[in-house]
């Protein structure tokens, strides 16, 4: 089989090679080729990973599971074929798979660890046939492109319930849409937070999944820890969220420089120092763990695994921005200093109020650069603005430098959110918007105080792009 | 009609959300508070009853499918009587995506099952086969009669005669030939809505599926009752509209209203419209 696989892998590799000159994307485009040569390609490929294969998905949180993942298993010496740099669907995946290939028909790795996009997750389970599927949140996200909630959850259900019976599940128990699909199934670990002291007042206005998934009954909610995340059951049919044997407590959030909490295994405890922030990354932290344990990994490799997981591109990362860059619109500041950036993506209105959050704990006001495209990859509907709660934030905003193909409606959120408008420029032009946005920056004279960037997903991919050839930072992923 | 307050009831807010539907609340709420206008929200979720009386605009949003046939089977119910009451004493009845669907007299759906309407508007919906219709979308509206709108301080197309604030009152409130204008949005809906033979569009589509993909018109409108696909947050993209909404269900003119600085407000107009291609 190897032998009639072989020529198309080399085939598909080179049509990526000239993709690559012609100044395409590389993540996707050889393993598009090789799927139209071979439909069956991602099933041979994997079959030769002596490890199998792990899948995660989620609507948040996918890329930074994926990596903390990758950050334990690298430790626990398993070598790993993974989709890194965020190509989710079948392309992506076959691509790293083809880059993984070597002369024989071997794989340069032992296990496949891929996240795969909410919509793809039944055709890659039916051709990956994972061993484990790890499945973190639903929250409502570029429902233009999906479709509603409960209807990617009915798909969801269908794929374990077919081709993916087999595989241990991997589930949030705090996400009710999530956590019902492992009702009825044996082999499933759930993970959660439990910690009452997180909780909210109440549930976020863009809150999903209220209702019962069995019965339709309201669900009450004893604690809600993020979005529709929480504590709940049904009063009219009993169902009610699975003690879940990984968990976090005593959770200690530290604004955007990390969090902290107990981990709880039955393998035991242990206290984790993650440098990702925000209750989500603990959520992605348990999920990480949880997939890591059914893989038969040690507590310590797992702790260490977490407390070296870096942020995944534009996910908290930071970037120190050079002082060439501040030139035009310098003055305002007076500090020295470079100005670091803080890029947080923003995408849905889950993962924009975990962001919001995050960034609401730390001190004093805050620049904002924040960016809104309307390309496919974005979601063309730009209306979830209007579900995230800017209001978190409005007080505390210096100034705000909007910019995106839909800049001004960015603007009019923030306005309605109550920025005074003196507050708030409006750039659609992306290198023109950093620019004002990081001019100035020192308050009362003394460092710069970061300037926070919330892009989403293809603003988040031309500003990486921007910065490279600025020399501020280096490509991550080639 | 309690001329100074904005008196809004947001039907099953908790459930017909799903394309963020608070920010038309939201505008509504602020360029009401700008304007020294008191604005009353209410919020009236299932098994509860309606006052006919009690509000002047009431707000039907999206919801996801099993959401929106709890509400269909409620609204039937206990809430179809009063909306008729109100619209009939002239309160604004807006219906947007599913909602809009829900004040027709059925929908459809794929597996056989037909939903009831409240039958404010005579329409029908059908989820056919075929792909949903999405994308960004502009239509043509012209909303004469009470309420018209005119040479409003925001959006684009000027006024022209019948906006003289000395005229009197009677003359004011005849039916004025206007301009029309646009309005932009966002459309993803299943279902394709069919108008019934009397029955008036919302506006025609310039750019975009509409009601069915094929009429080329978009949404419906009988006297204070509107309907639209035009999901989600319409009116932060249509600040004319919102207006238009104030000052409709308050029983004024639209530019009887403080104009308001509406750079932004003109601005994510324009993009929005630019979006759609038209």
């Amino acid at each position: 089989m190897s032998s009639l696989l072989a020529p198309k892998i080399a085939l598909a590799r080179g049509v990526g090679a000239l993709s690559r000159l012609g100044g395409g994307g590389a993540t996707s485009v050889p393993g598009r080729v090789l799927l139209r040569l071979e439909p069956r390609a991602l099933a041979l490929l994997a079959e030769r990973l002596p490890q199998g294969s792990v899948v995660i998905s989620a609507t948040n949180g996918k890329t930074t599971t994926a990596a903390m993942a990758a950050s334990i298993l690298t430790r626990a010496g398993v070598p790993l074929v993974h989709n890194r740099a965020g190509a989710n669907m079948a392309g992506g995946i076959a691509t790293t798979l083809i880059g993984a290939a070597r002369p024989g028909g071997a794989l340069a790795g032992e296990l496949g660890l891929f996240e795969v996009d909410e919509f793809w997750l039944a055709q890659m389970v039916l051709q990956l046939q994972p061993r484990a599927v790890l499945l973190g949140n639903l929250f409502r996200d570029q429902l233009d492109r999906y479709g509603e909630l409960e209807a990617i959850a009915d798909r969801w259900a269908a794929v374990l319930a077919d081709g993916g019976r087999r595989a241990e599940l991997v589930l949030n128990a705090d996400d009710p849409l999530v956590a019902d699909l492992g009702r009825a199934r044996e082999r499933v670990l759930y993970f959660g937070v439990e910690d009452r002291a997180l909780a909210m007042s109440g549930m976020a206005h863009a809150a999903d999944a209220k209702h019962c998934r069995r019965c339709g009954a309201p669900y009450t909610f004893d604690v809600v820890l993020l979005g529709h995340l929480g504590h709940y059951r049904c009063a009219a049919c009993g169902q009610e969220r699975p003690r879940p044997s990984v968990y976090a407590r005593e959770v200690s959030l530290d604004g955007v420089r990390g969090a902290r909490f107990e981990l709880c295994t039955p393998a035991g405890e242990t206290p984790v120092a993650l440098a990702l922030p925000g209750l989500y990354n603990v959520y992605n932290a348990l999920g990480a763990t949880a997939l890591a344990l059914s893989l038969g990994v040690g507590l310590g490799e797992i702790a260490e695994g977490l407390q070296t997981a870096q942020a995944a591109f534009g996910r908290a990362e930071r970037v120190a921005l050079a002082r060439a860059d501040r030139g035009g619109g310098r003055g305002g500041g007076g500090g020295g200093g470079e100005r670091e950036l803080r890029i947080l993506l923003v995408k849905n209105p889950a993962g924009a109020n975990e962001v919001l959050r995050t960034l609401a704990l730390e001190p004093g006001d805050h620049d904002l650069l924040v960016v809104l495209n309307d390309k496919v990859a974005d979601g063309r509907d730009v209306s979830w603005i209007w579900d995230a709660d800017f209001e978190l934030l409005a007080p505390r905003v210096r100034r705000l430098t909007c910019a995106g193909t839909r800049a001004a409606e960015l603007a009019l959120r923030f306005k309605y959110a109550g920025v005074e408008r003196e507050r708030i420029a409006l750039e659609g032009d992306l290198a023109r918007a950093l620019d004002l946005a990081a001019a100035g920056g020192a308050q009362d004279g003394g460092t710069p105080t970061p300037l926070y960037v919330l892009p989403t997903y293809t603003a988040l991919l031309a500003l990486r792009r921007l910065l490279v050839a600025r020399g501020d930072t280096r490509e991550q992923f080639s | 009609m309690s001329a100074g307050v904005l008196r809004v009831c947001a039907l099953y807010p908790d459930l017909m959300n799903i394309y963020a539907d608070r920010g038309n609340l939201m505008m509504l709420e602020r360029r009401c508070g700008w304007r020294g206008i008191g604005f009353e929200l209410a919020a009236r979720g299932l098994g509860e009853a309606l006052e006919p009386g009690a509000h002047d605009l009431f707000y039907l949003g999206g919801g996801q499918d099993r959401d929106q046939r709890a509400c269909a089977e409620d609204l039937l119910a206990t809430k179809r009587d009063a909306l008729h009451e109100a619209a009939a004493r002239g309160a604004i009845v807006l219906g947007i995506c599913g909602g809009y669907q829900l004040l027709g007299r059925s929908y459809e759906l794929s597996d056989g099952e037909t939903i009831g309407g409240v039958e404010l508007i005579d329409a029908h919906t059908v989820r056919e086969p075929g792909p949903r219709l999405i994308g960004n979308v502009a239509i043509e509206v012209q909303l004469d009669g009470r309420g018209d709108s005119s040479s409003g301080s925001s959006g684009g197309g000027g006024g022209s005669g019948g906006a003289d604030p000395d005229e009197d009152a009677d003359a004011r409130r005849r039916p004025v030939p206007q301009p029309p204008r646009i309005l932009a949005g966002f459309e993803n809906h299943g279902g394709r809505t069919h108008l019934g033979a009397g029955e008036r569009a919302l506006g025609r589509v310039v750019r975009g599926h509409g009601n069915d993909g094929r009429s080329g018109l978009e949404g419906a409108r009988r006297g204070s009752v509107i309907g639209t696909y035009l999901h989600g947050p319409l009116l932060p993209k249509n600040s004319w509209f919102a207006d238009w909404l104030i000052a409709t269900a308050l029983g004024i003119e639209p530019w009887e209203l403080a104009p308001l600085e509406d750079a932004l407000e003109r601005r994510a107009h324009e993009a929005a419209i630019r979006a759609a291609g038209a």
